[in-house]
């Protein structure tokens, strides 16, 4: 993949996603040092979301290697982190945990923090198992009902049924 | 329960009251939650189904609660784009929940200080919005609907980041703290720009009136905070509050220096301005804006004697386009819209001037 602003080979794949909507870069390294000394400039204190995902992404710098971390999938949700990356958002609370390794420099570039201080939920999530299950569930059920297997729609949803009852 | 828009078009919520500490610099204080069931995926991967299970469980459980007061809910998928824009203009819904696709509505509660969006980019999103500086107010009042939705809800909550959410910008607390400034001294002595440097050095963001755009209409500012993970809610609360005092002061110091050291330049202004509302016979959104912002400042300054600042506010919104066709009744073009709100306009404003019942008078 060829930079964006000029011939030279994109090594730095950048996802912005502090204006309205995510905007993705592919920037040489001269290119990229340009545009993130830019956006610290305008956001002093280094909370630049692009210079995180660009540090953290350039570490292989190789093709391969980028193309390898954004085939990985959240196994609830079916998520990548490709996927993630183009559109700002994630799938499910699952990609938490799965992209942790991912997503731990992104945060602590954007809040500076990883340990959460704040208020916590009277009801915590029981049983996370059973939480992520019902998404996941719920997702095989409909790939199933698109791939026209009935059977084994209905069978998904007298487990996700259960599951709901139970808890 | 459902809204009826007719008459909200006649009322006005609280926060437009123009009351609370600092009301005259500071138009109402505003804080958000971002929260998401635990059993769903978020709204990026959530098929349609999944969406309208998300919107009737949380529905039916919040509705279920009780302790809110009485409670409307608007099936905003459902609205025409009018009736979506008027609840933006109120600040009930945001833009993008408007914007939005698929099962999505939002309950409000308690004289408009309260509203619950379903299915925005979060599963939930509550709002609580006051009048003036009332950041310790809105954070109490907010709390407590949490804790209420919270004995309801399982929310996607995780040890270590906190409340789950959508993007990772939210992550943590999930909560933004914001307050809406009109800062229109500091606009016309050029100084805003100085301003926002300062406040990004902190990390504070900056936005106009409805976040568009880098000129903000009719001189309003929004100022929130970024972080949201690693800071309890209270010292996200006290991060916001205490630059407050500073900028109303540094606005303070911009109008007494208008006051002195340009009297009569400021004066033409701000009386230029209310001739031009109070005459004009077609008068676009914007241009209303920027001249009841001088309108606005001249009531604050004791320039202009025969008007109220709850009546100033009140204009700012209903001189808008979903505002002024849900009053005018029925949808208009953009000519016929600028023709209704000067007459608009030259009704209020004159009636005021005569001593009569402005727009005050619900
Ligand atoms: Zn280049
Ligand atoms: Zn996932």
């Amino acid at each position: 993949m060829k930079c964006q602003r000029c011939d030279k080979p994109a090594t730095f794949h950048i996802t912005e996603l502090t204006g309205g909507k995510p905007q993705e870069l592919h920037l040489c390294e001269q290119h990229a040092r340009a545009y993130l000394t830019e956006s610290e400039q305008e956001q002093p204190g280094g909370q630049s979301l692009a210079g995180a995902l660009a540090q953290q992404l350039a570490v292989g710098q190789t093709a391969e290697e980028l193309a390898r971390l954004d085939q990985q999938a959240c196994p609830i949700c079916g998520i990548t982190f490709f996927e993630f990356r183009k559109e700002g958002r994630l799938g499910c609370p699952h990609d938490y945990v799965c992209f942790q390794k991912e997503l731990e420099p992104l945060i602590l570039n954007i809040h500076g923090e990883l340990q959460h201080v704040g208020k916590r939920p009277q009801r915590s999530p029981a049983n996370t198992d059973r939480q992520t299950d019902l998404i996941r569930l719920r997702r095989e059920m409909k790939e199933a009902i698109t791939g026209e297997d009935y059977e084994r729609a209905s069978k998904l949803r007298d487990e996700i049924r259960q599951i709901e009852q139970s808890s | 329960m459902n809204v009826d828009f007719t008459s909200l078009a006649r009322t006005s919520g609280e926060w437009l009251r123009g009351a609370g500490p600092e009301a005259d610099i500071v138009m109402s204080s505003r804080i958000r939650l971002a929260r998401n069931l635990a059993d769903f995926p978020f709204i990026s991967r959530a098929n349609p189904g999944d969406r309208t299970e998300i919107e009737r469980v949380l529905r039916e459980r919040i509705v279920a609660i009780g302790d809110l007061g009485p409670l409307s809910f608007v099936d905003v998928n459902k609205l025409v784009a009018l009736d979506r824009q008027f609840l933006v203009e109120r600040q009930l819904i945001s833009r993008e929940h408007s914007e939005g696709d698929g099962p999505r509505g939002v309950v409000i509660a308690e004289n408009e200080q309260i509203s619950l969006m379903i299915n925005e980019e979060d599963h939930l999103r509550i709002q609580v919005i006051q009048s003036g500086l009332n950041l310790q107010n809105a954070w109490e009042t907010i709390n407590r609907v949490d804790d209420l939705v919270e004995k309801q809800i399982t929310y996607a909550f995780n040890e270590h980041l906190g409340y789950l959410t959508a993007c990772p910008t939210n992550v943590g607390t999930g909560m933004r703290v914001s307050v809406m400034l009109h800062l229109p001294a500091l606009v016309i002595t050029r100084q805003i720009d100085k301003l926002f440097r300062s406040l990004q050095k902190i990390s504070l963001a900056v936005r106009g009136l409805y976040g568009e755009g880098s000129q903000a209409m009719g001189d309003f500012y929004q100022i929130s905070n970024q972080i949201t993970l690693g800071r309890s809610e209270a010292d996200l609360v006290k991060q916001v509050g205490d630059v407050i005092p500073t900028i109303i002061d540094y606005e303070r110091k911009a109008r007494e220096f208008l006051v002195r050291e340009s009297h009569e330049n400021l004066h033409d202004r701000v009386s230029r301005a209310y001739g031009i509302l109070r005459t004009a016979q077609t008068i676009s959104s914007e241009e209303t804006m920027h001249l009841l912002s001088s309108v606005r400042m001249g009531v604050n300054l004791g320039l202009i004697h025969d008007l109220e600042i709850p009546t100033v506010n009140k204009l700012f919104i209903y001189t808008q386009p979903a505002h002024l066709q849900k009053i005018t009744g029925g949808e208009l073009d953009t000519a016929d819209r600028n023709i209704e709100r000067a007459r608009y306009l030259r009704r209020l404003l004159n009636k005021e001037e005569r001593g009569g019942d402005g727009v005050n008078q619900n």
